[in-house]
Formats: C-alpha cells, sequence, structure tokens
C-alpha cells in the first residue's frame, strides 16, 4: 500500500482525470480523499493506491504531468499522522447498551445520535484503530456505517505545501516553435 | 475591440503562427466556418476528420511546429479519436477544436451531442471545454503552450456553439496563458550526474539508443558532439531514425523487432546503454528478463514517469536532451572503443549476404527493391511517410536518412491508414521538399478518400504503393506463429492506378525491377501527384525478427535458400 498526496486545481473534472490515470495505470486505489486547502483555488488529496513503490513513482510522476495536478508526492516512506474517520450505526437496547459505553471510552469514541433501538458511533483515528473498534461492535449488530478513507501529512517540519508561483507571470508566455 | 468567438478564435491562431488548418464542418462548428472564410487562415477540406488527425500530425512532426485539426462536435469529434491517440503516442503537438452543442443545452443528449473531453481525456495531454467568448483568446494560447512544451502532446479544446456566436472583448495582451502554479522540480541531482559520467568513462562497450526525443529537444547537433566525444557507436528506434546521419560510420541502424541483428546482437553485449530520448518500448526490448543483462543503464529522458517504466536504470538524467547532453559532453574522458566497434563490425559479418539486394535479379519484384531504389534516387533526400506494417520496417531497412524529421512514421500506435493523410500535412508543412508515401494495399485502402483532398489542394505528393495482396505484417505473423493459415489477411483490392485516374491522378502499376528506377524518376519529374502501383510478392517477409515477447538474442533470420516467389502476373 502507497500513499500519496497530490495538491490540485479545486475545479470540476479534476477528480475525474486524476482517477481515470490510475485507472489507465491499472492501479486499485484503496481510498482517496479531496478537501479544499486555505487556498481556495487547490484542492488536497490524499491518495491510497494497491501498487509497489516502482508503481507509486509512475503514478506520482503522471499525476504531475497532468495541467491541473501542481504536486503529487509519494509520502510512503516518511513519517507521516495518518487519519481516519468513521460514523458507525450499532444497533443497541437496553440490556447491552451499558456494555457499549464500555467499549466506545475505551477506543475514546463520541456517541453522536441515539435513538431507541441504535446509536451512532463517531469514532477517528488510524486506520488500524476504527477496525479494532468495528471488531468488537459487530456482535451487538453494526447497522450502516461510512468511512473518511485516509488523509495523511507528514510529521513535523516535513512539509508539503502547494506551488504559490503567481497565475499571471512566468509561465505565461507563448510556446515557441522549435 | 468587441468580437465573435468565432472571430477570436480565427484571430488567435493567426497570432499563434497558424497558417492552415486541417478540418471538416458541421453545425456546431459553422460560426467558426464563417470567421474563417474572412480570415488569412488556409482551410483544408479533408474527406475523413481521421484525416485530419493525421494531417495535422504529420505537419507537426514535420516541422516542429504545431498542427491544427478542426471538426464538428458528436461523429465529426470521435472520427478524431485514432488521430489523436496517434499524436499522443509518439508525442506529436496537434491542437483539436471541437464544436460542441451550445452549453445551454449540454448533458441533454443534443443532437450530434458527445463528451469528446470525457473521450480522449486519456489520450490528450490535456484538454478543455470553452463555454464562454471571452475565456476562447486564453484557452487558446494555453493549448498550444501544453502542446508544444515538455514532451510534446495533443490537446483538444471544444467550443460551445454559444460561445463561438457570443461577442466579447478581444484583448491579446490580457489573454496570456494562466496555467496552474507547477511544482518546478530540481532535477539536477549531482550525484546521480556523477554516477552517469562515471559510467560513461568506464565503459568497454558502451551504445547508444537514440530516439524521437533528441529531434523533439532539437538536439541534433548536441548529440553529435556527444557522440564524437564518447566514439559511441548508435542504435536507433524506430522515431529516432534521422536524428544522426544514416551515413555515418557509428550509425548502426534500427533496433528491436525488426532491427539489424548486429544492433541487437551489439546491445545484448554491451556493458553500457546510453538511452537518449526513448522510452524503452516493448518493440525495442524484447523480453526484459533477457534484455542487455551485462550493460548498465543511463537513462537521458525528460518525462520522469518513463524512467524505470520497463527499463530499471543505473542513472537517470531527467530533463531536455540537449540541456543534458551539453552538460555531459565536457565530462567525457574516454573514447577508445575501438576494439569494440571493430566487434560490431563483425557482428555485421554474413548479414549483407541474406540480403535481397545482394541477390541475383530473377526478374522477380521484392519490396526491398523498390524502398532501396526510391532512397538511391532521391539521394536519400525525400521526406518519406509510411504507414505501417512490413512495408514501414523495410522503409527503416533500406530507406538511410540523414537528416531529421525525414521519415514520419507511426510508432507507438501504430496506426494503419496514416500516411497519406499525413503525408499532406507533411508537404503542407515543407511544400519545398518532395513527399513520398510509402504505404501498404491495407493501409491505403483505409485512408485513400484523401486522394480527393490531394486533387483539391493541388498538391505535389509522391504515392509507392507496396501491393502484395496480403495484410502483409499479420500474414508473417501467421506464418510463423499460426501454421500458416492465412485468415483474414488475403486482401482484394481496386485497381489502384485506375483509381487514381478516376481522381484525377496519373496512376502507374508495376511489376519487374527494372521498371522501378524508370517509374520513380518519371515520377519524380512530374509536377503533380502521381500514384504507383508495385506488385511486389505476395509472400516476403521482413527478417530479421524477434517474436513479441522473445529475448531479443533470439532472432528469426532470412533463411538462405532461394526465396519464396509467389506474385501473380496480373
Amino acid at each position: 500500500m502507497q500513499t500519496l498526496v497530490a495538491y490540485v486545481e479545486n475545479k470540476p473534472g479534476v477528480l475525474n482525470r486524476v482517477s481515470s490515470l490510475a485507472r489507465r495505470l491499472a492501479i486499485n486505489i484503496d481510498s482517496l480523499t479531496v478537501g479544499p486547502t486555505e487556498n481556495e483555488e487547490v484542492a488536497r488529496m490524499t491518495i491510497v493506491a494497491h501498487t509497489d513503490e516502482r508503481g507509486a513513482h509512475r503514478l506520482e510522476a503522471s499525476l504531475e504531468k497532468l495541467v491541473d495536478v501542481l504536486l503529487a508526492e509519494n509520502i510512503s516512506t516518511r513519517a507521516l499522522l495518518e487519519r481516519d474517520l468513521a460514523l458507525i450505526k450499532v444497533s443497541a437496547d437496553q440490556q447491552n447498551r451499558p456494555h457499549l459505553m464500555e467499549l466506545i471510552k475505551v477506543f475514546r469514541a463520541r456517541v453522536v445520535d441515539v435513538a431507541p433501538e441504535s446509536l451512532i458511533i463517531e469514532v477517528s483515528g488510524t486506520v488500524d484503530k476504527i477496525d479494532g473498534l468495528l471488531e468488537v461492535l459487530r456482535p451487538f449488530g453494526v447497522l450502516e456505517m461510512a468511512r473518511t478513507g485516509r488523509i495523511s501529512m507528514t510529521r513535523g517540519g516535513d512539509l508539503l505545501q502547494p506551488p504559490t508561483v503567481s497565475r499571471e507571470s512566468p509561465e505565461a508566455v507563448d510556446a515557441k516553435s522549435k | 475591440m468587441k468580437l465573435t468567438g468565432a472571430e477570436i478564435l480565427c484571430e488567435s491562431l493567426t497570432r499563434l503562427g497558424v497558417r492552415e488548418i486541417f478540418g471538416y464542418p458541421g453545425g456546431a462548428i459553422l460560426p467558426v466556418y464563417d470567421a474563417l472564410g474572412k480570415s488569412k487562415l488556409h482551410h483544408i477540406l479533408v474527406r475523413h476528420e481521421q484525416g485530419a488527425t493525421h494531417m495535422a500530425d504529420g505537419y507537426a512532426r514535420a516541422s516542429g511546429g504545431i498542427g491544427v485539426a478542426m471538426a464538428t462536435s458528436g461523429p465529426g469529434a470521435t472520427n478524431m479519436v485514432t488521430g489523436i491517440a496517434t499524436a499522443m503516442m509518439d508525442s506529436s503537438p496537434v491542437v483539436c477544436i471541437t464544436g460542441q452543442v451550445s452549453s445551454k443545452v449540454l448533458g441533454s443528449d443534443a443532437f450530434q451531442e458527445i463528451d469528446i473531453t470525457g473521450i480522449t481525456m486519456p489520450i490528450t495531454k490535456h484538454n478543455v471545454v470553452v463555454t464562454k467568448a471571452e475565456d476562447v483568446a486564453r484557452t487558446l494560447r494555453e493549448a498550444f503552450l501544453i502542446a508544444n512544451s515538455g514532451r510534446p502532446g495533443p490537446v483538444l479544446v471544444d467550443i460551445t456553439k454559444d460561445a463561438q456566436q457570443a461577442s466579447a472583448e478581444f484583448n491579446w495582451e490580457a489573454s496570456a496563458p494562466k496555467l496552474p502554479p507547477k511544482r518546478v522540480r530540481n532535477n539536477h541531482d549531482q550525484a546521480e550526474f556523477d554516477r552517469a559520467v562515471e559510467m560513461l568513462n568506464t565503459a568497454k562497450r558502451p551504445i547508444i539508443l537514440a530516439g524521437h526525443g533528441i529531434m523533439v529537444s532539437g538536439a541534433m547537433r548536441a548529440f553529435e558532439q556527444f557522440v564524437r566525444a564518447g566514439n559511441y557507436p548508435v542504435a536507433m528506434t524506430l522515431l529516432g531514425i534521422g536524428c544522426f546521419p544514416a551515413n555515418d560510420p557509428l550509425n548502426l541502424g534500427m533496433m528491436g523487432m525488426h532491427g539489424e541483428a548486429w544492433v541487437n546482437n551489439a546491445i545484448q553485449e554491451a556493458d553500457l546503454l546510453i538511452a537518449v530520448g526513448m522510452r524503452f518500448d516493448d518493440r525495442v526490448t524484447g523480453d526484459l528478463r533477457t534484455y542487455a543483462k551485462s550493460a548498465r543503464k543511463i537513462h537521458i529522458e525528460i518525462d520522469r514517469a518513463e524512467i524505470n517504466k520497463n527499463v530499471k536504470v543505473d542513472a537517470a538524467l531527467v530533463g531536455d536532451a540537449r540541456e543534458v547532453l551539453e552538460r555531459l559532453t565536457p565530462h567525457i574522458e574516454t573514447r577508445e572503443h575501438t576494439g569494440w566497434i571493430r566487434h560490431i563490425a563483425e557482428l555485421k559479418g554474413d548479414s549483407a549476404v541474406r540480403d535481397i539486394q545482394s541477390l541475383p535479379d530473377s526478374g522477380h519484384l521484392y519490396a526491398a527493391h523498390v524502398i532501396n531504389d526510391l532512397w538511391k534516387e532521391t539521394r536519400g533526400e525525400a521526406i518519406i511517410v509510411t504507414d505501417v506494417g512490413q512495408h514501414q520496417m523495410w522503409e527503416a531497412q533500406y530507406y538511410h536518412h540523414n537528416r531529421p524529421r525525414t521519415l514520419i512514421t507511426s510508432g507507438g500506435l501504430g496506426t494503419m491508414g496514416f500516411a497519406l493523410p499525413a503525408a499532406i500535412g507533411a508537404k503542407f508543412a515543407k511544400p519545398e521538399s518532395e513527399v513520398w508515401v510509402v504505404v501498404g494495399d491495407g493501409g491505403f485502402q483505409m485512408t485513400m478518400s484523401e486522394l480527393a483532398t490531394i486533387v483539391q489542394e493541388k498538391i505535389n505528393i509522391k504515392i509507392a504503393i507496396i501491393n502484395n495482396g496480403y495484410l502483409g505484417m499479420v500474414r508473417q505473423w501467421q506464418e510463423f506463429f499460426y501454421d500458416k493459415r492465412y485468415v483474414a489477411t488475403p486482401l482484394v483490392a481496386p485497381d489502384f492506378a485506375a483509381l487514381a485516374n478516376a481522381f484525377g491522378i496519373r496512376g502507374e502499376r508495376i511489376t519487374k525491377r527494372a521498371e522501378v528506377v524508370p517509374i520513380i524518376r518519371s515520377a519524380r519529374e512530374s509536377a503533380e501527384t502521381v500514384l504507383i502501383d508495385f506488385r511486389v510478392e505476395q509472400e516476403d517477409s521482413v527478417y530479421p525478427m524477434v517474436a513479441a515477447g522473445a529475448s531479443l538474442s533470439d532472432m528469426i533470420r532470412r533463411p538462405n535458400n532461394p526465396l519464396v516467389e509467389t506474385a501473380t502476373e496480373p
């Protein structure tokens, strides 16, 4: 599994270009998350892909060839902070509710919705942690689940920022015939 | 100044240096055609939009500039797909402009509406839909910038009909490209560079693999200096042909599936491969597990995504070929490979003996005779545009190109039907040059309707049909690998000479070796297009051959026994 971060133009069709590229390279995407950045023209993607280091290089370099991709980087081997978020609807009756609350506390999850027959639990953390909670919830009956997929960030001073070249000048030159 | 989107398009194309547009009109692009009529741009009416894209591609490859093709929405746009993919695979800068239904009805399955940007996403370097007249000039400037920078490729601009009709303020200065800010990678890794220099200076059996990128980069001079500095033998890819003179003793010829045996053997014995502007295509490497086992590898390449894609290399120098070569050359100290070069000459050995050219004249006509005579008669100076198949490989073997951009051929996609339209484009790019089409009887029948374009435009090109009555390369594979079961390869063709006459073009038929030179001379003297139907041996094969997926060392050689002579007297 390889993790890539990409900064892309925040406009329609870009997600399609990125996912279409992975498909063309026959790389299966495990999860892909997109969200805005502090610059409204730029979105950030975390791509987790089923491939090896060589495949990740190909994906990274091919992504950067797309006009709408500002930067793509394979961060798999760097010190990473990874987060996944899940909403899990689990069936709960009067008898097992206390036991459930106990488990939720252990996993530092939260109850965000209470109904007579069920609870919605919000949990964030590493993929392993969420998988672990899921494992213990299963006997109670998981009715529904939504997960965001992974977002990743390199730790400490290892910065991965979008290039901020002015949109007006340096590259604003016409193609010269060779 | 207020102009319509269509007028802005024509004005922008003119300012971008475009003179010719290859296209076909239709409902969704009509406003542009109306504006075209009032502009100085020369529109060439093709007979099929695939032809328009190949013409633009041929124009780009012959000139080094950008070729422009135009079509209407729907079927006009989808007919362009093969030509766009051809340009993509061979890194050719083509800009395609398509009309689109009005933005108000986009997505409603309107008449002749098709999602052409969706369709062409994986086969263009970039594509974009324009829905506003005020975006036309900037988008076009961006398209031209993208198409011919870095590793070139096709760009498609889809313009809705309302964007063509609406008026907007036209201000060229204010419409400068505004492309997203890209990370500029520092490709100059000193450690990698030093490693490459060390390899260059310690190699005993080096060989250069020269590709298309040398021409794209305009690196011919830098390349020659590099070759001279290290006294390196040069093997070429199909698209690399012309980047280094064929008559130079260091030029070995083409490598790969139908490369010369001595070239492939030299690659297999080398201790250093210096790959320049090429991508280790499977047609070049054969089986990767046995490819150049004893060689270290340096890869000079502008596209990072090509590094370690097929062949793992020991040093990757990412960048423009000319810049990298110019940086490398001063560091070359070793140039003593005389033993190695003599060894390669010995590898040539018996190859010449088996050659068709060396066999006594039996009166029978072989494709190799036609192409070799064409080379001699044109002194290797013509622009040759080939199709795909046996004749394409014979051209690469028997026509020796000394100058860049004189062989135009579909390498990566292998598109049959490419030659005739691409030659028309090449002729517009180089009107003073002699342009020959070398095409098979199969491929010619795919796009022969463009003969009408030749007549309408009154251009002068020469067409040599290498007619063996088969889809020859496929027949050859059936002969070698399917026990001579010739399924769907025998091919009925019209009388090509009579067909040419019907178009108003002089047509000739040649069946004997002795007739080849006179007809080539006669055709060259003519100021008009001439089509020659060369009836060659039907079951001749291209040798040597490395079977698909086989090791480069494992070549099928031309048999020593007399040739099969299978031509039917017409």
